[in-house]
């Protein structure tokens, strides 16, 4: 009983922040809600007990992707502008409700729902980590090379071009 | 040994003995809590008064020494100003995010606290992945940063709370690298178990701490100075330094949210020096096997007060590093030298066998040299960016 | 050597610490307000009037020329002359001030009325403990408030008092000197 309402607490966490960050008017705000969503999300991790997967998400999501967001609202200057409500907002919300309909149709035909709920794994980090290094082991290095992509690819953007050399003196 | 040793698990397990059983754990669990609070908090009010009179001591003058004898009770002054000081907001200030922010600083730093062994059997929460917890926690408190800068609506504070991001972002990443090692020589992201594995003795009964091996040392080092620079300590202290930028983004905070903001920076530095003092110099283990009748607290009390003392004593001695000077230095020199120690405490997990045999030195200097020599390479490196000697053009 | 230079300041750093335990004198700071650091001759904050011998309104050296009112700068000296004339060392009568007022908190320190004065009737002062919660008149000094005796003037500046001290005593033994080198008028009138 004490895991239902726990469970019911983070959720409703998640889905505030979620319906916040998209419909709050002050931009930093809503980055800000997202934050508490991915918080939210990671609470519902530690409450499957996966203690990795939830630290995991907290260090990532919270704190650098919620931040890389924050910085990226304050230096394109976007939270200046007030967003105004769009002309073809009825249009939205149709095919909004008809893509929740399809998810919630789906997820409710789906055999998992239905069958008895599966025994909790125990992940010591150790075993994620055996786990890693033998059986997904290219998905791990696949994500390496993505990462360093992105990397170098940032590092490029920033790389200051090498100085002029100085037009001579008439 | 176990009489002293035990004391406090002695005390919280008669506390709880008390409550009627179905709520033995909440007991225990709030003994816990308000046992690291109170010492905690204790420690933030006299490192307060400790570090100015250090301070000043080195600066040849008396620190503070009119409220209490030779001062002590000067935190004491502090609070009640502190307390009694109007809250002024900003007009134009967002009201929510200026009162949430001394919040979210404050609140994961007390978590932080709940994995540290503070002696044996002493850990309120013994976590599998209980490094990572700490990181993972330690990382939520760069939001409230932010949150602080742009809520006061204040260009000082905007540009004081980007360039403390930059910096704290900038450190994490020798911050974990540096702990790495550690992990990985231990076998274990627990603390717990972190600590077990340096608890054998070498010849002469010296405690195997991390410290004590080349990669160790090095390590340390480098945690230690990230860790100055998480905690926007002097000479990192551009975010908050007072020549520099008012306060950064602490400019628009007065009173008991200031207070709280100084609370939240101090107790982020115990808690990484409690990781420091886990990770690297043996947690609660004695120095030596002779000395293990004391209580194990108390040793962690006491290595915890040196690393204390070298930040102030840092704080002291050098002067504050600009802001493209603090950024180079941790992605120029930290960062390639964590990876570079990573390998070295790979190096000296093979040489494993070379330790009872005669070539144990030489072991010690291999791998001193290995991380040494890029140590010192790497620092000319960064030295090279000074800009030409400067050509002055005279009048005629 | 990388860091050579940290290592140093470390070292001076931890030198001051340990040695500021057993040498008093390394700590250049005193215990104020009860000890205070011995003054400096050349220090100086407000102007006091001088006068020589007992009385202070007596033997007020200032003659009322008004040159220090004309020469201060934010103007903070009020001075009015009094009709009655009183001799002054040298034996000749002059004028005497019947206000002198100086508003201590607009006066600057420049030093300018010292400067300036013939009589060297007005000196700086080494005092700056005078907080008041009068804000007016509290800081507003008069005649009396403003006098200090020679014996003062000379604790404080010792050079400066001993010139204006020799200056005078020469131009007295002068006076007295040509006094006696006069042959004595003719039918006994002085």
């Amino acid at each position: 009983m004490l895991n239902e309402i726990a469970f019911l607490l983070c959720a409703t966490l998640t889905l505030a922040g979620a319906v916040a960050a998209m419909t709050l008017r002050n931009l930093v705000h809503c980055a800000l809600c997202a934050a508490g969503a991915f918080a939210g999300l990671a609470a519902i991790y530690l409450q499957l007990d996966a203690e990795f997967a939830g630290f995991a998400q907290l260090l990532v999501y919270v704190g650098a992707v919620a931040i890389l967001i924050v910085f990226t609202i304050l230096l394109t200057r976007g939270a200046e502008i007030q967003p105004a409500a769009s002309p073809s907002w009825r249009m939205g919300v149709t095919v909004g409700a008809l893509v929740t309909a399809c998810l919630i149709g789906s997820i409710a035909a789906s055999p998992g729902l239905h069958g008895s709920p599966p025994q909790t794994v125990q992940a010591p980090v150790k075993r994620i980590g055996e786990q890693l290094m033998n059986q997904y082991v290219m998905p791990l290095e696949a994500i390496g090379l993505l990462l360093t992509a992105a990397l170098l690819g940032a590092v490029i953007i920033a790389l200051r071009e090498p100085p002029k050399p100085e037009p001579p003196a008439p | 040994m176990s009489g002293a040793d035990q004391i406090f698990v002695w005390i919280g397990h008669e506390a709880a003995g008390w409550a009627p059983a179905p709520a033995q754990p909440l007991v225990s669990a709030i003994l816990a809590i308000a046992g690291i609070m109170a010492v905690f908090g204790a420690c933030f009010a006299l490192t307060t008064v400790a570090e100015r009179k250090i301070l000043g001591r080195m600066q040849n003058r008396f620190g503070p020494n009119r409220v209490g004898p030779y001062g002590l009770f000067q935190p004491l002054a502090d609070g009640v100003k502190m307390l009694t000081k109007e809250d002024i907001v900003p007009f134009s200030a967002d009201k929510t995010l200026h009162f949430l922010a001394p919040l979210v600083l404050t609140v994961p730093v007390w978590l932080a606290f709940a994995v540290l062994p503070f002696g044996r059997n002493m850990s309120a929460l013994d976590l599998d992945c209980g490094v990572l917890f700490f990181f993972a926690i330690g990382s939520a408190s760069e939001l409230a940063v932010f949150m602080a800068g742009w809520s006061s609506q204040n260009k000082y504070s905007l540009v004081g709370a980007m360039r403390a991001i930059a910096q704290m972002i900038s450190y994490e990443v020798p911050l974990v690298l540096s702990t790495v090692p550690v992990l990985m020589l231990a076998g274990s992201l627990s603390l717990n178990g972190i600590v077990a594995a340096q608890g054998s003795h070498t010849i002469g009964g010296l405690a195997r701490w991390n410290v004590f091996t080349p990669w160790g040392l090095a390590g340390l080092l480098l945690f230690l100075i990230a860790a100055t620079a998480e905690s926007n300590r002097s000479p990192f202290d551009l975010p908050e330094g007072e020549s520099e930028i008012i306060a950064g983004y602490l400019t628009e905070y007065s009173g008991f949210k200031y207070a709280l903001f100084f609370l939240g920076e101090y107790l982020g530095l115990f808690a990484v020096t409690g990781l420091a003092v886990t990770l690297f110099l043996g947690g609660w283990h004695a120095p030596f096997q002779w000395l293990e009748w004391a209580p194990s607290w108390l040793w962690f009390g006491a290595k915890f007060s040196v690393l204390i003392f070298l930040f102030i004593w840092a704080r002291a001695t050098l002067p504050r590093l600009r802001l493209d000077q603090l950024l180079n230095f941790s992605w120029r020199f930290l960062a390639p030298l964590s990876l570079i120690n990573l390998a070295v405490a790979a190096a000296w997990h093979w040489t494993g066998a070379w330790e009872s045999a005669a070539a144990a030195p030489v072991r010690w200097l291999l791998c001193a040299a290995l991380i040494a020599l890029p140590a010192h390479w790497l620092g000319r490196a960064l030295r090279g960016r000074l800009p030409p000697p400067r050509k002055y053009r005279y009048a005629e | 050597m990388n860091g050579a230079g940290i290592i140093k300041g470390l070292v001076e750093t931890a030198r001051n610490f340990a040695g500021s335990y057993h040498d008093r004198e390394r700590l250049t700071t005193v215990q104020y307000p009860e000890e205070t650091l011995p003054p400096v001759e050349n220090a100086r904050t407000l102007p006091f009037l001088v006068y020589d011998g007992g009385d202070a309104m007596a033997g007020l050296r200032c003659t009322a020329c008004m040159i220090c009112e004309k020469e201060c700068p934010p103007q903070c000296i009020y001075i009015i002359k009094d009709q009655a004339r009183k001799p002054d060392y040298m034996g000749k009568m002059q004028l005497q001030p019947k206000v002198f007022d100086i508003d201590m908190s607009v006066c600057m320190s420049c030093g300018i009325c010292v400067e300036v004065c013939p009589f060297d009737a007005i000196k700086m002062d080494q005092v700056f403990e005078l907080s008041t919660d009068d804000r007016f008149a509290g800081l507003l000094f008069d005649n009396e408030k403003l006098a200090r005796p020679n014996e003062y003037f000379r604790q404080l500046h010792k050079t400066e008092a001993s010139e204006v001290d020799a200056r005078r005593e020469e131009e007295k033994r002068k006076a007295a000197a040509k006094a006696a080198a006069k042959p004595p008028l003719p039918g006994g009138v002085k």
